[in-house]
C-alpha cells in the first residue's frame, strides 16, 4: 500500500455532512455533523493542490442552496458573500441546489457544477464563483426535459481527460448530452438506451432516465451508464449505447463507479425493480465486471442480509488510493460500509446517520 | 422614524448575532426594498430569506405588522416606518 496516508470519507446526509477519517482503512472515527439539517447532495476533494480543498454542495428546506468549501477539511468553512452559483437575473431563474461537483482534469483552478434546475456551471477559481454554460442552458431541447423524483438536475458531469473540447452531462429524464466543442454546443447521445415508458417512441433521441454514467478508466472514450430499467456500455465517448445488462440479476439501479486505475473494472448496486425499490433477493450487494459488462458477479460478504434499503445514485464512490482503492457505499438507512479488497468484503464504518445521499472519498499522501 | 426586521434564532449568527435590525424609512416603502436596506451589510444573510430573484423562499415566512406578506402582496407588500417585519422559518419539515 506504500505511503498510505489519511483516508477521508465525506458522507453527505438528509440532514447534514459527517466525515469518516482513518489512517488504516480499518478503525475508523466519524465527525460531524456539519451543516446541520441541510441535504448535502454532492461533495468533492479537490487533489489538485494543496492542501486539498473540500467543497461541498447543500440544500436547507427552509434557507435555500448554499456551496462552501474548506481547506482545513473541515475545521472552518467559507462561504462566497455572493453566492457562489446565481442563475443570471436574464433566465429569471433561481437556484435550487447543486447536485454535483468535479474537478477538471485539465486545469487545475477549474471546477465544474451541476444544478437543478438544469445547469452546467464552470468555475475558473476553484470553486468560488461559477459561471453558466449558455449552451446547455438555450438549448432546444430544454422545455422537454423532465423532472424525476428529486428534480431536474445535471447529476453528472463528465469531462473527458484525453479531449478538453469533449464533456458529457446527464440528467433524469432528458438523458445524456454531449459536447466537442469546449460547451458551445451540445448533443444528445442516447441511441441505443430504452425509453420504454415513452410509449409513442421508445427509442426517442432524448428523453432517457439516465441514473448515473461513469467514465473507463483505461479507455476514456469507454462510458457505462446505470439507466432506470438498463444498463449500457458506450465506446465512442457517449454517442451510441449497447445494453450490457446480461448476468446481472437487475437492470434497475441509481448509482456506478468506475475503477480508478483498471480498465474494464466497475461496479454496481442493483435495485430490484422501480416498483421494488429494494436490494435483489433483500441482499445488498454489489456487481462488479472486470471485462466492461460482458460478466458479472456478486459480491455481498458483510453487507446486510436480509436489507430493505437501497444505495442512491452519489451514494457509492471510490478513494484515491490507486494501489487497492477503497469502495464505500452508503445507504438509506444510515450506513456506510467500506471495502478495502475491491468488493470481495465490506465492514460498515458508520452507522445511526440519517439517510446517506452521496459520498465521496480520499486518501490523502 | 425606524421598522425593525426581526431575525429568527437561527439566521442570527449572520448579522453578528443582531436579533432585530433597524431601518430608517422616510415613508411608507415595498418590503422588498426594506429587506434590501436591512440586509445589505450581510450578503449572505440576504441569500437564505429570498432567491436570486428576490423571491421569498418557500419555506421562509415574512410578515408584516402581523400580516403574512405571501398573503399580501409579496415584497410588494407595503411597510410603514413604525412597522415590525419578522422574518420566520415556516414550521416545515421533517
Amino acid at each position: 500500500m506504500g505511503n498510505m496516508g489519511e483516508t477521508v470519507v465525506g458522507i453527505g446526509t438528509r440532514k447534514g455532512l459527517w466525515l469518516a477519517r482513518s489512517e488504516d482503512r480499518q478503525t475508523w472515527r466519524v465527525e460531524g455533523p456539519h451543516f446541520l439539517m441541510s441535504e448535502v447532495l454532492t461533495v468533492l476533494f479537490d487533489t489538485r493542490t494543496d492542501p486539498t480543498r473540500l467543497l461541498v454542495g447543500f440544500r436547507s428546506s427552509h434557507w435555500g442552496p448554499s456551496l462552501q468549501h474548506s481547506d482545513d477539511l473541515g475545521a472552518t468553512w467559507v462561504e462566497h458573500p455572493e453566492g457562489s452559483i446565481r442563475f443570471p437575473e436574464d433566465t429569471d431563474t433561481a437556484l435550487k441546489a447543486t447536485w454535483q461537483l468535479v474537478a477538471d482534469p485539465h486545469d487545475p483552478a477549474v471546477v465544474w457544477a451541476g444544478t437543478e434546475p438544469q445547469g452546467l456551471w464552470r468555475s475558473a477559481d476553484r470553486g468560488e464563483t461559477f459561471e453558466l454554460n449558455r449552451g446547455l442552458w438555450e438549448h432546444p431541447h430544454r422545455p422537454e426535459w423532465g423532472e424525476g423524483f428529486g428534480g431536474g438536475a445535471i447529476h453528472t458531469v463528465l469531462p473527458n481527460p484525453a479531449d478538453a473540447e469533449h464533456m458529457l452531462v446527464a440528467m433524469s429524464t432528458g438523458g445524456v448530452y454531449n459536447t466537442r466543442d469546449g460547451g458551445a454546443s451540445w448533443n444528445p447521445g442516447n441511441t441505443g438506451i430504452h425509453a420504454y415508458f415513452q410509449p409513442h417512441d421508445e427509442w426517442p433521441e432524448f428523453g432517457q432516465c439516465v441514473h448515473k454514467v461513469v467514465r473507463d478508466s483505461g479507455t476514456p472514450t469507454r462510458l457505462y451508464a446505470q439507466n432506470h430499467k438498463g444498463v449500457y456500455r458506450s465506446d465512442d465517448d457517449g454517442v451510441t449505447w449497447t445494453s450490457i445488462e446480461a448476468g446481472l440479476p437487475t437492470n434497475f439501479g441509481m448509482t456506478a463507479v468506475a475503477h480508478p486505475s483498471q480498465g474494464d473494472t466497475m461496479w454496481l448496486v442493483p435495485i430490484a425493480s422501480d416498483g421494488e425499490r429494494i436490494p435483489p433477493a433483500a441482499e445488498l450487494q454489489v456487481q462488479r465486471t472486470d471485462d466492461a459488462g460482458a460478466t458479472w458477479r456478486t459480491q455481498h460478504e458483510g453487507l446486510p442480509s436480509p436489507s430493505y434499503t437501497n444505495v442512491l445514485r452519489d451514494a457509492a464512490c471510490l478513494d484515491t488510493n490507486l494501489d487497492e482503492p477503497g469502495l464505500y457505499l452508503g445507504t438509506r438507512n444510515g450506513e456506510v460500509y467500506a471495502s478495502i479488497d475491491g468488493g470481495d468484503s465490506f465492514a460498515r464504518i458508520a452507522e445511526q446517520l440519517p439517510d446517506v445521499l452521496c459520498v465521496r472519498a480520499v486518501t490523502l499522501s | 422614524m425606524t421598522a425593525r426586521v426581526v431575525l429568527p434564532g437561527l439566521l442570527r449568527d449572520l448579522a453578528d448575532g443582531a436579533a432585530e435590525l433597524p431601518v430608517e424609512l422616510g415613508g411608507e416603502t415595498a418590503l422588498g426594498e426594506v429587506l434590501d436596506l436591512a440586509f445589505e451589510p450581510w450578503p449572505i444573510l440576504a441569500s437564505r430569506v429570498r432567491d436570486e430573484r428576490g423571491q421569498i423562499r418557500r419555506h421562509v415566512n415574512v410578515f408584516v405588522d402581523g400580516e403574512d406578506a405571501k398573503r399580501a402582496d409579496g415584497v410588494q407588500t407595503a411597510v410603514t416606518p413604525s412597522s415590525t417585519v419578522h422574518v420566520i422559518n415556516a414550521v416545515s419539515g421533517g
